[in-house]
């Protein structure tokens, strides 16, 4: 069937900012979507509030809009560009949920829009958990027992039927949020409460539970002609109970026969059709009981997802690629398997290594939040890795991860018995480790399935890695000599998946020893492709992982000497003689290094192409662009470790490996690199260590004159107390070598620094810490650049509305700046321009200062890429990612003719996105420790409404009337004046704690005083947020102990969705922002159009 | 672990360790691309004379049990070769190790060897003889010892696979939690006794013969030899020529005798039956460099204009051209184009290359057996 000729221009929503439960995995998606699309002739028309994203780049649609994904904001878009269809399934729940919302509102209808991939009905058939049910009823498949409740009353009659253990699942909620398993009844009702209320459409579905039961989900696809194929099949290793984006998940299925495989398969197959999806990828889950095979549908998304970015990763299927052509209308049969081009797409991939996927989380950023694992996503990223065996392929995602962990580590050795129980029966981000220190101290895999419900075949191939350990280690107890170590022997554990890293921990040695011994036998890993079809064809594309194969040969009856025999090791690398670069992915998702490093990533391929160079891509993230096999020339799908990197590099042998756009995971091996003799493009490790190492920083700005905020480094606690009273307090603490301020905290006292480096660091002479004078009420300004060495181009200069002290990532901020003077801008940008020619940077640099009382002070120099690199693209239109990558190549500015730095007519303002509803009881306080996940851009002409246009992205209601709650700090209570009257001006009316009230009122503003809840009188702030009586809260604090005593009102605005600002330049923001919006119509503008009115370069 | 070393016939080497059987085997190396379902492809009759190389390479997950069998008598494999045959199986139907199943039918295995490289080297140079020795040997003696082998073409395996005595057949598909149990029919049968249909056994999977049961035949099973005047003697509604082994021209008794079989009665032919018929209408088959040995093949129906995803094992293949006026071409690999399904244009007979049973594989294909009861009540 020849593709639609009835539609012309395709309308794509993206999945807005990253957030638990819904990462890059919508970029890599949305970016293939868009691809595949304008491939085929159609003009795409794409939406998508986050920047940081490479389907933004503005040469990848035909039009796109940075504009909040709302209702309105994509009506007045789809009145101005009239698309004929909107393809509502390639991004995530969010386009999903806003396709429901514009069909409701009519206009879809109004404008004569096509749905394609998936229609309404199907759209609410998968949603809808009532009308799923009854869809599984009518085709004969089994669900757990569950009721849809709307109400409270209708929750308490449901589990009278359900039963506990129950299961709550409201409906239409992103990876679960608001979900739960009670065991009682006052369990039940808190969870169903919040259930209720999480949910958009107010309801949940009360279910069985099937805790324990084994987890399967299979990929899906559909074409217009009904034809039906599975793309992967997946293995939770961790068992129902846990979210499916926190398991451990393994490609393709082990523990069922191809009877039960084929049932799962049909079911599969019947469901697709019974919901009607038209075309394009599902995701369907099961639950099979370990005892009987009782086997239940537990639910499907109707559009491409976490799961199918990790399916499309793991077979070489670009699942979103072909549900974009399928949705105009191609068959599967008419699309050919782009890795072995003589194929159909119309086949279901299989294939010869197993795929292990572990998920990545960020406790350690929340403390006050209970590190487990339930129905509800507390992931904020993943790692996959291939090896042939599951063992192989387990020991690689592990070290993948880059959690300090290189395999089956000890975890804290004087765990006692109990502690060890709890920690395999409670699933935790590190039950992996315990179930290993279970079997080491002797438990057998019966009883650690009993606790755990983790698949006996998964446990045994454990044990196998655990008895090969303590083989290991026992050997290097019985051997004088490393050397004496027997060769079968380590090949056998390097074909296991062991790690360099690791086996010198069992061998007692250290990772050089074992890699040079490892060589030196021959013990060399292969490279195998990933090709969808096990070897029936030959593969066209380079995509690659390690494994280690036993070599074999060739005799003739002529051979007479096994001395003539020459050994093959069948590796399908085959590198190629072009001049390449080794691009080093980011990794994992988490917070501090997300989306925005993959971009950057992406962005020095697309360069390093148009150089001429072959690109050779390596990251285990199979969420991303980076990963896709499409965008780099060659993408080796391996752990960023040093060993892993190494023996890429020793097969490719390219010109040299950049570092610096991964951020901290790549960077950490620039010195190890060079020190292997391996060529770091850019600026020199020596430089970013001149930049990191404090004292040498301190030196650097010495030697330039430039001001530093008052610094000390401590190697002890008493060293750091003795310091921070030289200073001064308030100050900042830090330990050296961080990325998103992990464990860094503002003290007001001794005390405080006291509890800090007792719970916060292990200080010791290796690790100092870093006491900085705290710059109270100080502006930060963070700046990027770009340099080839001797000259240095500004790509932009972003103020901060939070003050300096809250963690940049987590800060909004302006491009240009809204309110520092032009001489202050000026002088940033000269002080940025010395520190690059000083440290000699080729390629981006980004730089945070402090502006406070109109004097600079220089608080970071990142000579590398920075989170910001991509909003600062999106704003001013240039690429500094990509002129970057040019001239780490070796190219000038001069060469690529980038003469002046951007300007732009507009303004932008990136706001953060945080993750607070995931963790309850974690304060929302934002301070030095970064806890965003994602951003969003705000663009207009004006501050205030792109100020709006940004918080309207990041899902914070500007409130437009009512109440404003304000309870500030003594020193902020000057500001909150013209704050106040700003609202009061535009309708409101002010709130305010006894303190506060007086002071308004002193200053001639109406306030009404609110009683604070440790009063003890009723009712108080609490109460009015819970009645919804306050419409914006205004809460600043100014020691630990108000923050103890505010928390609760935090808390219940977070919990009752009412905005709030921890800040006062967040609060001035939000009432400039309303100020606007009273008094102008928000527009939208392409990004394309913006950028035609900048000027520069 | 004791060691184990694979021989190709070309000279190639490959050592690893034994699994199952301690012994020695030849055969036609093959490999099979199924994720799922070895115990199906070690018992099914059609790899007889071949040792079979798993690609995907976790083997010996989920154990075996007695109901995912294809034939009786234990594995009909000359041999098995894997990545890793990992002994913990589990699964709740599981009644034991695969191990332990290809020791207790003497099936030797080799396992932790490229089996990838296996792969791309047969794909590369075509299916060979080789041979698999456990324990220490000489590589060159293995080597001697394969190329003096005749190989399997031009050899009549049926004849050693077939069933010695007609019997009836009662079993029905596998079904979750209904294992065993006299089961229902996928098709209603109305009004009158069961049609019935005689099969040839060539090598037949038992999931064929339950296909039919479920499809509402009462099913006798005849030897391969067994000669047209007998069937006809039966007075069937229909005639069903099954599946099995090796090269199909070596067959000639079966040729002959459904040359004199063909327009009598409504007929339907699987893999080799489908050969058979090809050959006994006076057309030719010929060898694939490598054969279809798994389940994902797509095979398009021509009618309809849908793609099946199928179960495949075979090497040989009709060539439908040489039947030109005589049949149409009806089923097509998406893969290679080979033909993948016939019908004849004058007479109730249709034949396809692959195997609509699944067993294992895809049920996507399951239709054609109803195909088969529609051409039978036709008739009827």
């Amino acid at each position: 069937m020849p593709k639609r000729g009835d539609i012309k221009k395709i309308l794509i929503i993206g999945s807005g900012p990253i957030i638990i439960g819904q990462a890059c995995e919508f970029d890599y998606s949305g970016t293939q979507a868009c691809k595949a699309l304008r491939e085929e002739g159609y003009e795409v028309i794409l939406v998508n509030s986050n920047p940081a994203t490479i389907m933004t780049d503005p040469d990848m649609a035909d039009v796109t809009y940075i504009e909040p994904l709302t209702s309105e904001i994509l009506e007045m878009i789809i009145e101005k560009e009239r698309p004929d269809a909107l393809l509502p399934t390639m991004g995530g729940q969010t386009a999903l949920n806003l396709t429901v919302e514009l069909c409701e509102l009519g206009v879809v209808d109004k404008y004569g829009i096509k749905l394609i991939g998936a229609g309404l009905d199907a759209i609410v058939k998968a949603e809808n958990r009532e009308q799923f049910k009854h869809s599984m009823e009518r085709i004969g498949l089994e669900i757990p027992r569950s009721v849809a409740v709307t109400t409270v009353e209708e929750g308490m009659r449901a589990v009278e039927y359900v039963r506990f253990p129950a299961i709550l699942r409201p409906a239409f909620t992103l990876g679960g949020t608001g979900g739960g398993v009670a065991y009682n009844l006052e369990e039940y009702g808190a969870l169903l409460k919040n259930a209720l209320d999480l949910s958009p459409v107010t309801q949940v579905l009360i279910e069985e539970s099937v805790i324990g039961w084994k987890e399967y989900e299979l990929e899906v696809m559909r074409d217009n002609a009904d034809n039906v194929v599975i793309i992967c099949s997946i293995e939770n290793f961790d068992p129902m109970g846990v979210h499916t984006g926190d398991s451990i998940t393994v490609a393709p299925v082990q523990t069922l026969t191809d009877k039960e495989y084929q049932r799962m398969r049909d079911a599969s197959i019947a469901i697709i059709r019974e919901i009607g999806v038209d075309t394009g990828g599902s995701n369907i889950q099961f639950a099979l009981s370990p005892e009987t095979g009782r086997m239940l549908v537990i639910e499907m998304n109707p559009r491409v997802s976490r799961s199918s970015a990790l399916a499309s990763k793991a077979t070489g299927f670009p699942i979103a690629k072909i549900a974009a052509k399928l949705a105009v209308g191609l068959r599967l049969d008419e699309i050919p398997n782009d890795i072995t081009r003589e194929t159909p797409a119309s086949f279901e991939p299989t294939i010869d290594y197993v795929v292990t996927k572990i998920p990545r989380f960020a406790f350690e950023k929340f403390p006050e939040a209970e590190p487990i694992l339930t129905v509800a996503m507390k992931s904020v990223g993943e790692v996959m890795a291939i090896g042939r065996t599951f063992k192989e392929s387990l020991q690689k995602a592990m070290r993948s991860l880059e959690a300090d962990t290189y395999g089956f580590e000890k975890p804290d050795e004087t765990l006692n018995e109990k502690a060890l129980m709890l920690k395999l029966k409670e699933p935790n981000s590190e039950r992996l480790w315990f179930i290993g220190e279970a079997i080491r101290r002797g438990y057998t895999v019966d009883a650690i399935n009993s606790v755990t419900k983790v698949d006996p075949w998964f446990l045994n191939n454990i044990k196998e890695i655990i008895d090969f350990e303590e083989q290991l280690s026992d050997m290097a107890l019985h051997v004088k000599n490393l050397s004496d170590i027997d060769s079968g022997l380590l090949r056998k554990a390097k074909e296991s998946g062991f790690s360099d890293r690791r086996l010198s921990e069992l061998l007692k040695t250290d990772e050089d020893t074992v890699r040079v011994l490892r060589k030196l036998r021959g013990i060399i890993p292969v490279y195998k492709i990933v090709d969808t079809c096990g070897a029936e064809f030959k593969a066209r594309t380079p995509y690659l992982y390690s494994t280690y194969e036993r070599p074999f040969y060739k005799i003739s009856e002529d051979t007479t000497d096994r001395a003539e025999i020459h050994a093959i090791s069948a590796c399908e690398a085959n590198p190629t003689d072009r001049k390449k670069i080794v691009i080093l992915g980011s990794g994992p998702n988490r917070i501090g290094q997300g989306i925005e490093f993959d971009y950057c990533c992406v962005q020095a391929v697309y360069a390093l192409k148009e150089l001429g160079y072959e690109t050779i891509m390596i990251n285990c993230n199979p969420e991303t662009v980076s990963t896709d096999y499409d965008t780099s020339d060659r993408l080796y799908f391996e752990p960023l470790t040093i060993e892993d990197v190494l023996s890429i590099i020793d097969v490719e042998k390219p010109e040299g490996v950049i570092v610096q756009f991964g951020g901290q995971t790549p960077l950490k091996l620039a010195v190890p690199l060079e020190k292997a003799g391996v060529r770091v493009l850019g600026t020199s490790p020596d430089a970013i260590d001149r930049a990191e190492d404090r004292a040498r920083f301190k030196d650097l700005l010495h030697k330039l004159n430039l001001k530093q905020p008052l610094s000390g480094i401590a190697r002890s606690v008493e060293e750091a107390l003795r310091t921070a009273d030289g200073i001064g307090y308030p100050v900042m603490l830090r330990p050296s070598y961080v990325l998103g301020g992990r464990a860094m905290e503002i003290v007001y006292d001794s005390e405080s620094l006291y509890d800090y480096m007792g719970r916060a660091v292990k200080v010791s002479h290796e690790k100092p810490v870093l006491v900085d004078k705290y710059l109270e009420d100080a502006i930060e300004v963070d700046v990027d650049a770009i340099s080839d060495g001797t000259k240095v181009i500004v790509g932009g200069v972003m103020e901060h509305i939070e003050e300096a002290g809250i963690h940049s990532g987590d800060s909004a901020c302006s491009l240009p700046p809204y309110s520092l003077h032009p001489r202050i801008v000026n002088e940033i940008k000269e002080q940025t321009k010395a520190l690059a020619l000083e440290l000699r940077v080729i390629g981006l640099m980004n730089v945070q200062f402090a502006v406070k009382e109109d004097e600079i002070y220089i608080l970071e120099v990142n000579p590398r890429a920075s989170r910001t690199v991509p909003f600062v693209s999106k704003a001013t239109g240039v690429s500094i990612a990509k002129l970057a990558a040019k001239i780490m190549a070796g190219r000038t500015l001069d060469e690529l003719g980038v003469t002046k730095e951007p300007v732009i007519k507009h303004i932008a303002v990136k706001e953060s996105v945080l993750p607070f509803g995931r963790f309850p009881g974690v304060d929302t306080i934002l301070g030095p420790e970064m806890k965003s996940t994602g951003e969003v851009m705000g663009i207009d002409v004006d501050f205030g409404l792109a100020y709006a246009k940004a918080q309207a992205s990041a899902y914070n209601r500007i409130p437009m009337a009512g109440k404003i709650f304000i309870s500030v700090r003594d020193k902020d209570k000057h500001s909150c004046v013209e704050i106040a009257r700003t609202f009061i001006k535009n309708g409101f009316t002010i709130a305010a704690t006894k303190g506060t009230t007086e002071f308004l009122q002193g200053q001639g503003i109406e306030a009404e005083p609110v009683n604070k809840v440790n009063e003890g009188l009723r009712p108080h702030i609490v109460d009015l947020i819970k009645s919804k009586e306050i419409n914006f809260i205004i809460n600043t604090i100014s020691d630990s102990k108000s923050k103890q005593d505010s928390q609760s009102i935090r808390t219940s605005a977070l919990t009752y969705k009412i905005p709030y600002a921890t800040t006062i330049s967040a609060a001035r923001a939000v009432a400039n922002a309303v100020e606007m919006l009273k008094s102008n119509k928000v527009g939208i503008k392409s990004i394309q159009e913006y950028h035609k009115t900048a000027s520069g370069l | 672990m004791l060691k184990a070393t694979l021989v190709l016939s070309d000279g190639l080497v490959f050592e690893g360790e034994s699994f199952g059987f301690s012994g020695e085997t030849a055969g036609e190396v093959v490999f099979n691309t199924s994720m799922t379902g070895y115990q199906e492809i070690l018992t099914d009759p059609s790899y007889t004379g071949q040792i079979v190389a798993m690609t995907y390479t976790q083997m010996g997950n989920y154990g075996v049990n007695p109901e995912d069998i294809e034939s009786k008598g234990g594995p009909k494999v000359e041999g098995f070769i894997v990545k890793e045959n990992f002994d913990y199986h589990s699964n709740w139907r599981s009644k034991g190790s695969l191990d332990s199943y290809l020791k207790d039918h003497g099936i030797t295995g080799i396992q932790g060897i490229d089996t990838r490289a296996l792969t791309s080297h047969l794909r590369d140079n075509g299916s060979m003889m080789g041979i698999i020795a456990t324990g220490e040997t000489n590589a060159k003696d293995l080597l001697k010892k394969i190329k003096a082998h005749a190989g399997i073409a031009g050899v009549d395996l049926v004849k050693d696979v077939s069933t010695k005595s007609d019997y009836r057949w009662n079993e029905k598909l596998w079904e979750w939690g209904k294992t065993k149990q006299t089961g229902r029919h996928l098709y209603q049968i109305v009004d009158r006794a069961k049609p019935k249909v005689v099969v040839y056994d060539f090598g037949v999977k038992f999931n064929i013969l339950r296909n039919l049961f479920n499809t509402g035949f009462d099913i006798t099973v005849v030897p391969a030899k067994t000669s047209a005047e007998d069937v006809l003697g039966m007075s069937p509604d229909g005639i069903f020529l099954s599946n099995g082994p090796g090269d199909p021209e070596a067959v000639t008794y079966a040729i002959s005798n459904v040359r004199k079989l063909i327009g009598k009665k409504p007929i339907f032919g699987i893999c080799l039956g489908h050969q058979i018929i090809g050959l006994a209408l006076g057309g030719k088959t010929y060898k694939l460099k490598f054969g279809h040995h798994g389940g994902n093949h797509p095979v398009k129906d021509l009618e309809s204009g849908k793609v099946e995803i199928t179960s495949q094992n075979h090497n040989y293949c009709v060539d439908v051209d040489s039947l030109k006026g005589k049949v149409e071409l009806t089923h097509v690999n998406l893969y290679d184009n080979t033909a993948e399904g016939m019908r004849h244009n004058d007479y109730p007979l249709f034949s396809v290359q692959y195997h609509p049973e699944a067993g294992p594989g895809p049920n996507d294909s399951m239709y054609l057996f109803k195909r088969f009861m529609d051409m039978v009540e036709k008739n009827v």
